[in-house]
């Protein structure tokens, strides 16, 4: 009992406390960009990505060897020596760091459009199939090929995003800051897209893609809009990541982490809904990157299997979610998009509201 | 002619509809009508013939394309997005709408809201026509059978269409409001001269509804006439009528 005291004293110190929030609010910003470009694919088109790591691992790879110096470069390592040639990968241009995200982007744009070409025609059910390979593929080419990006043992030394704003360990904050920008520029940007005649498309689509072939959209083309920009999305959350972490290795993109805990995320939160999206990131992220502080505090039977059954519980809170509330929290909301003015939106219900107290809405008549 | 498996579902009908004309498609069920419509809006490839719209071929075009032409169609079973509203569901059927590539709402959101209020009036009238107005903002989903038909053709009209394909149009909607339709049908076809191809069981809006129908049996045209002349023909009341027609 006085040992439990004592180790929540050590975790609840307000540097501990700090030092973990901002670590664990970048992360969650990362992966909430990462979820709100699952949730353009299938919250709002219906197409299924179990490949999802795939376009996060292109994005990461993409940037860090745009970004990194010539492989023959002097580098120096943290002990202060001065080594060469150490790491084996194609490019190395030394790039600034945004043209790397640019480039990221633009790779994981490329590989959806490779996939979307034979696969977007599929039923839903092959698609997944056809998908949930892409990453396999591209850790096995990782792994394999000599001179790419250095096999198993990975990229290290990425370069840091502006880190001459701040040095050592507050450049935390820097980073932070980064992540919480990008990710509010993606929600913006894809509310405004979404929030609109496309986004009305994409939704037709995901409800009935007769239908909307019937109003004479190409739901193909559509359907490959969406994925592209889904999947740079994707990629932007993942070059992100890359230079965040400082190196990268084909162990860091595992199907669990990159694939399934988004899927968590989105399902949670509530797909179709882009607050849903940010929200499932951040409370699935609090349970997958909070367990481990609690690790030592509790008893031994479930301490030693913190991470079998954090692994076990994301599996277990899609299947819930899908089964009890498939909405997720947050649900979609019923809006025709921001340029009809509609009656059950804020500003709608305001305004009747308003002429109901005015005396010219509708009453309720005296005989009732 | 289409086929399914080895058996032929539609097997040398040959038709015409004339410009500016309402023709129905009439016979028994299983007799190769519903197929006909899905391969004339491209749902399904022709196996063998072709077909022809204002002159040209579009017996390899996709349904977007055949629509983009000015051919729309209803299904017979509606095909409403169940989770968007009945508004949404009629703006959805307008045509080149600017604001469906993805970078001008984003970009150019003042042209496209300009836009949008435009299909958004032009929806609100097709759904005043339809008598669906009062409901705009409904879930689909929650409309009743006859309710969900009347939206499908307010979405095909939307589109300002030359030529529609209705499919059974007044089925499941209540009797009066079948007539009502029937008077719409007549001015749209006058006023703005649409074509329209329709599937019809109910006689009553056949013979008050179209200028000339066109008998499917097996899969083949029995004989096309004016309504009345169809409805004499022996062979049409053997086939389809019945013998309270005789």
């Amino acid at each position: 009992m006085d040992l439990f005291a004592i180790d929540l004293i050590v975790l609840v110190t307000f540097g501990g406390a700090v030092n973990w929030t901002v670590g664990f609010l970048t992360t969650v910003a990362i992966f909430g960009i990462v979820a709100l470009g699952l949730n353009l694919q299938w919250g709002y088109t219906g197409v299924f990505n179990f490949g999802v790591v795939a376009f996060f691992m292109v994005g990461a790879y993409t940037s860090a060897l745009l970004t990194l110096p010539h492989p023959d470069a002097v580098m120096v390592t943290p002990s202060g020596a001065e080594v060469t040639g150490v790491l084996d990968y194609a490019g190395g241009f030394g790039l600034p760091v945004p043209v790397g995200w640019l480039a990221g982007m633009g790779a994981a744009g490329a590989l959806a459009l490779i996939v979307g070409l034979p696969t977007l025609r599929l039923r839903h059910d092959f698609l997944a199939i056809a998908t949930i390979g892409i990453a396999a593929i591209l850790r096995s080419i990782a792994n394999s090929i000599e001179g790419l990006v250095n096999r198993s043992s990975g990229l290290s030394g990425i370069p840091r995003f502006l880190d001459e704003l701040a040095s050592g360990e507050d450049y935390r904050w820097v980073l932070l800051g980064i992540a919480l920008l990008m990710l509010i520029v993606v929600y913006l940007a894809l509310q405004r897209t979404v929030d609109s005649p496309w986004g009305r498309v994409l939704r037709a689509i995901r409800e009935n893609e007769d239908t909307a072939k019937a109003a004479g959209k190409n739901t193909v083309s559509f359907r490959m809009q969406s994925f592209v920009l889904g999947g740079m999305i994707m990629g932007l959350g993942g070059a992100i990541f890359a230079h965040r972490f400082g190196a990268i290795a084909p162990t860091s993109f595992s199907d669990l982490l990159g694939t399934f805990l988004i899927w968590a995320m989105l399902m949670v939160g509530g797909s179709g809904n882009n607050r849903g999206a940010l929200l499932g990131a951040l409370l699935v992220g609090f349970f997958w990157f909070g367990t481990p502080l609690i690790q030592e505090d509790l008893p031994d039977f479930l301490g030693n299997r913190v991470f079998m059954i954090r692994q076990l519980v994301i599996g277990l809170l899609i299947v819930v979610f899908v089964v009890a509330r498939p909405q997720g929290i947050l649900p979609e909301r019923r809006r025709v998009s921001r340029f009809v003015s509609d009656p059950d939106s804020a500003g709608g219900r305001w305004a009747s509201l308003r002429a109901r107290f005015a005396g010219s809405g509708p009453r309720s008549s005296p005989e009732a | 002619m289409k086929r399914f498996g080895g058996n032929p579902a539609v097997d040398g009908a040959t038709f015409a509809v004339e410009e500016g004309t309402i023709t129905a498609l009439i016979g028994p069920n299983g007799a190769g009508k519903t197929t006909c419509f899905h391969c004339i809006s491209g749902f399904l490839r022709l196996d063998g013939g072709t077909i022809e719209f204002a002159g040209a071929s579009i017996a390899r075009l996709s349904p977007p394309a055949i629509v983009r032409r000015g051919l729309v169609r209803t299904f017979q079973i509606p095909q409403e997005l169940s989770s968007m509203t009945v508004l949404e569901n009629c703006m959805l059927g307008a045509g080149a709408q600017r604001g469906e590539r993805p970078w001008e709402p984003l970009f150019r959101a003042k042209r496209v809201a300009c836009e949008e209020r435009a299909h958004e009036a032009h929806a609100r009238e097709m759904l005043r026509l339809v008598t669906l107005d009062e409901l705009a903002h409904e879930r689909a989903g929650n409309l009743s059978g006859g309710q969900k038909k009347l939206l499908e053709l307010a979405r095909a009209l939307i589109a300002r269409p030359k030529l529609v394909l209705l499919d059974e149009p007044a089925a499941g909607v209540n009797p009066t409001l079948a007539l009502q339709l029937v008077d719409h049908i007549r001015r749209l076809q006058r006023e703005l001269s649409v074509t329209f191809l329709i599937i019809e069981h109910n006689m009553e809006v056949v013979t008050r509804l179209t200028d000339t129908v066109v008998v499917m049996s097996a899969g083949r045209v029995l004989t096309e006439g004016a309504p009345s002349a169809v409805m004499a023909d022996p062979a049409v009341q053997d086939a389809y009528l019945g013998s309270q027609y005789r």
